[in-house]
This record gives C-alpha cells, structure tokens and sequence, in this order.
C-alpha cells in the first residue's frame, strides 16, 4: 500500500501532465484552425486545374502525342510509394493509419513480383517503415524545419519524383496521405498520380467549359507537357495541406482524451488519499482513546 | 465603357482576385494579350511577367507572375499562376534568388532543350527584373 506521501506525489504529477495536454490541445486547435484555411484557400486552383486537365484531355483526345507522363511507361513493375506523414508523434492513430495502408499495398504489391520503391515525406512514416521495408526507402524528405507549408515545399518533391521518372526510376507512382473529413475523422487515402490519364479522367467536368472549342496557344501536347508536373506539384500540395491539418485534428482529439484521463486518474487517486487519511485518523483517535481507558 | 467579366487570378496557396474587370493583360507565352469580355476561347501558357487588371471601377492593379496558365472563356477568364505577388510586395530578394536559380538550372541542363528552356526562362526573369527595378 501506497503511503500519503507517494499518494500526493502521484496526484501533483498527474496534475502536472494534464496540464501539459490541456495546453498541447489548445496549440492544437489553433493550428487545425490555420491548417484549415489554408487547405481551404489551396482549393480553387487545384479545382480549376483538374477542369483545366479535363478540357485539355478531351481536346487531345488520347492522341499520341501526350507525354509520357500522363500515359506512363507502358509497364507496371515498379512501383514508386510516396508516404506522407506527420513530423511529430501525439495524434493518436494518425500515423500508424497511413503507414498500415502503406504497407498493405507494399506487401501486395510484392506478392504479386513487382518492385517497391518508397520516399517517406515526414519522419514518422519513415520511422515505422524503416523497421521493415528500409532497404526500399529511397529518401525521406524532411519537413520540421519549415514553419508555413508553402508550394514550394510541394514543388520541390514533385521535381524529385518527375527527374526520377525521367529517368527510369519508376512506372507507376502513388501517392499515401491521410484525407482530412472532419475534426475526429481522418481518412488515410492512396491516389495514383503517375500515370496522369487516370486522375484526370475522374476529375469533374465544368459546366462552362465542358465543350467550348479551345484555342490553344502554343499546342496543346505542350501545354500538356507543362501542366502534368504542374498538377503533379499541385497534388502533393493538396496532400500536405490535408495532412497537417489531419494531424493537428488527431492530436488535437488525442490530447482531449487523455486530459479527460489524466482527470479521471486525478479523481480516483484523490478518493484512495482521502480514505487512507481518513483510515489514519481514526486508527490514531482509536489509539489514544484506548490509551486512556486502559488508565 | 467596355463591358464587364469575371476575372480571377489563383495561386496554389490562395485565390488573389476574383471580381469583375474590363480588360486583363497577360504575358501570354507567344506574346501579350489583352483580355476583354466576350473572347474567344483560349488556353495559354504564361511566361514571368506582369498582368494588368482593370477593374469594372475605372481602377487598375498590377500582379507579378511567375509562369502558370490562362484558361479563357467569353464569359470570364482565370488565371492559374504558379506564383503570384502584387506589384508593391514584390520581394527584390527572392527576385534574385528565382535568377540564381534559374542561372543554376541553365548551367546544370544536360541536354540542348533543357538548356534552351532553362536560358529562355532565365532571359524572361531578367526581363521582368528590368521592368521591375525602375518602378
């Protein structure tokens, strides 16, 4: 049996962490606020360039002079994974969830004899991959030094992954983020982004441009040839931008729980303490009433 | 008074303008182009430069680019711009490091295209830095 002091000790700390967690919680509501609008204000370009890329596929109609980009190489044996991740543990499941359906693929993916290859974006998704698939890893991009998600962050990885094309490094390419759905719900999603001509045949048409007849200045395979990298650049940004602010909604629901526990432990706690103390009382009232009888 | 349409110029970060103007100028790939209500529809590519919006209110407002695309309608036009500041908050330090980098680019180009169009971006850079600096 714990003693008073152990027991007091044992409450002060407890109240100690929730402290901690109460405040990470409230970061994390700030910054999912931020996060927000900022996926929120991204979204009208990646729109348009899906109705841009809709428009511009019809007009080429699958003609063959689309770049390799959007049609890929004509093969499927290697397989380029792109995970993106948190840089930061604390959001309950977020990451783990992502690197699961990462690893699903990659298993299926091998069982079926093809070649993985992997570029982990954030350290966390490469923490847990390395264990397994490390000799597939590629590289990890690190993004705990950047404050404010910028394009050029996105851009900068789709050069990576475009020069790597251009050089054979791959067929297909797939992205793995987690979609953000709601505060509580974070869905971790797989989109192909190489070969394009998928992606681009589920993007939405527009009513209003759905069947002008475009100029196009200069060509539209070059045109094309200018917006695939565009949209690669485009897509990963999207997905970044998802992801932080699904990691901040999962943090921001994980800290919730666990001050709601740290409260719980506190209650349970301070009950055993009161007892005990109470316990202590009456075992000294007891002996000094029998003390004075026995006189 | 010429008549109205819907412009609007998008970066990936954020939209920049959405309202109704009377005419837009856009550093088209092969060349300026002014943009009115009822244009023909067209899709360009567009090289650094600047884009001049005159508003349906008589006012006119300068935006500095770095490549992107137009997507032309009759009824509106919008403007996907890979990167995109007002004219007053353009950043002559980041000016010169786009240069920097694109000098770097042209040096590292393996082959003759990608040379020709890392030197045809850098000249279009250093075009725009001069169209700049005296403003």
């Amino acid at each position: 049996m714990a003693s008073l002091k152990d027991l007091r000790n044992r409450i002060a700390s407890v109240k100690a962490t929730q402290k901690i967690t109460k405040a990470m919680q409230m970061v994390a509501a700030a910054k999912l606020r931020r996060a927000q609008e900022a996926a929120e204000a991204a979204r009208p370009y990646s729109e348009r360039m899906g109705a841009v890329l809709a428009n511009i596929t019809q007009a080429i109609g699958g003609g063959g002079d689309a770049p390799a980009l959007m049609t890929g190489t004509g093969k499927d044996d290697v397989h380029l994974l792109i995970v993106c991740t948190a840089e930061r543990g604390l959001c309950g499941g977020f990451n783990s969830q992502i690197a699961r359906l990462a690893r699903d693929h990659i298993r299926r993916l091998l069982a079926d004899g093809k070649q993985v290859k992997i570029i982990c974006v954030g350290k966390k998704g490469f923490d847990i991959l390395r264990r397994d698939y490390g000799s597939m890893i590629l590289e990890r991009v690190d993004l705990r030094e950047v404050k404010t998600l910028g394009f050029v962050n996105a851009d900068a990885i789709a050069r990576k992954i475009i020069h790597l094309f251009h050089q054979d490094g791959f067929d297909v390419c797939t992205l793995f983020y987690s979609q953000f759905k709601s505060v509580i719900s974070q869905i971790p999603t797989a989109q192909q982004v190489i070969p394009a001509a998928a992606a681009a045949a589920t993007a939405p048409e527009t009513a209003n441009g759905g069947n002008a007849v475009y100029e196009y200045e200069p060509e539209p395979g070059e045109i094309l040839s200018d917006l695939i990298p565009r949209n690669i650049a485009v897509q990963i940004f999207r997905a970044l931008l998802e992801n932080a602010a699904g990691e901040m909604g999962a943090k921001m629901s994980a800290m919730d729980n666990a001050t709601r526990n740290a409260g719980d432990m506190i209650n349970k706690l301070s009950i055993t303490y009161n007892r005990q103390r109470q316990a202590q009382i009456t075992k000294e009232l007891i002996e000094i009433i029998s003390g004075a009888e026995a006189l | 008074m010429a008549e109205a349409f819907k412009f609007e110029l998008v970066s990936p970060e954020r939209l920049l303008v959405s309202e109704q103007v009377e005419s837009v100028v856009i550093p088209g790939a092969e060349g300026e182009m002014t943009v009115m209500a009822q244009h023909a529809p067209v899709m360009t590519t567009i090289k650094p430069g600047v884009v001049t919006i005159k508003a349906a209110s008589g006012k006119e407002d300068r935006y500095v680019v770095f490549g992107g695309f137009a997507d032309i309608l009759p009824s509106g036009c919008t403007l996907l711009a890979e990167s995109a500041v007002h004219v007053n908050d353009i950043d002559r330090a980041d000016l010169a490091r786009r240069i920097q980098d694109a000098k770097e680019d042209a040096a590292d180009a393996k082959d003759d295209v990608a040379r020709s169009r890392a030197e045809q971006f850098l000249s279009q850079l250093t075009t725009l830095e001069g169209a700049l600096i005296p403003a």
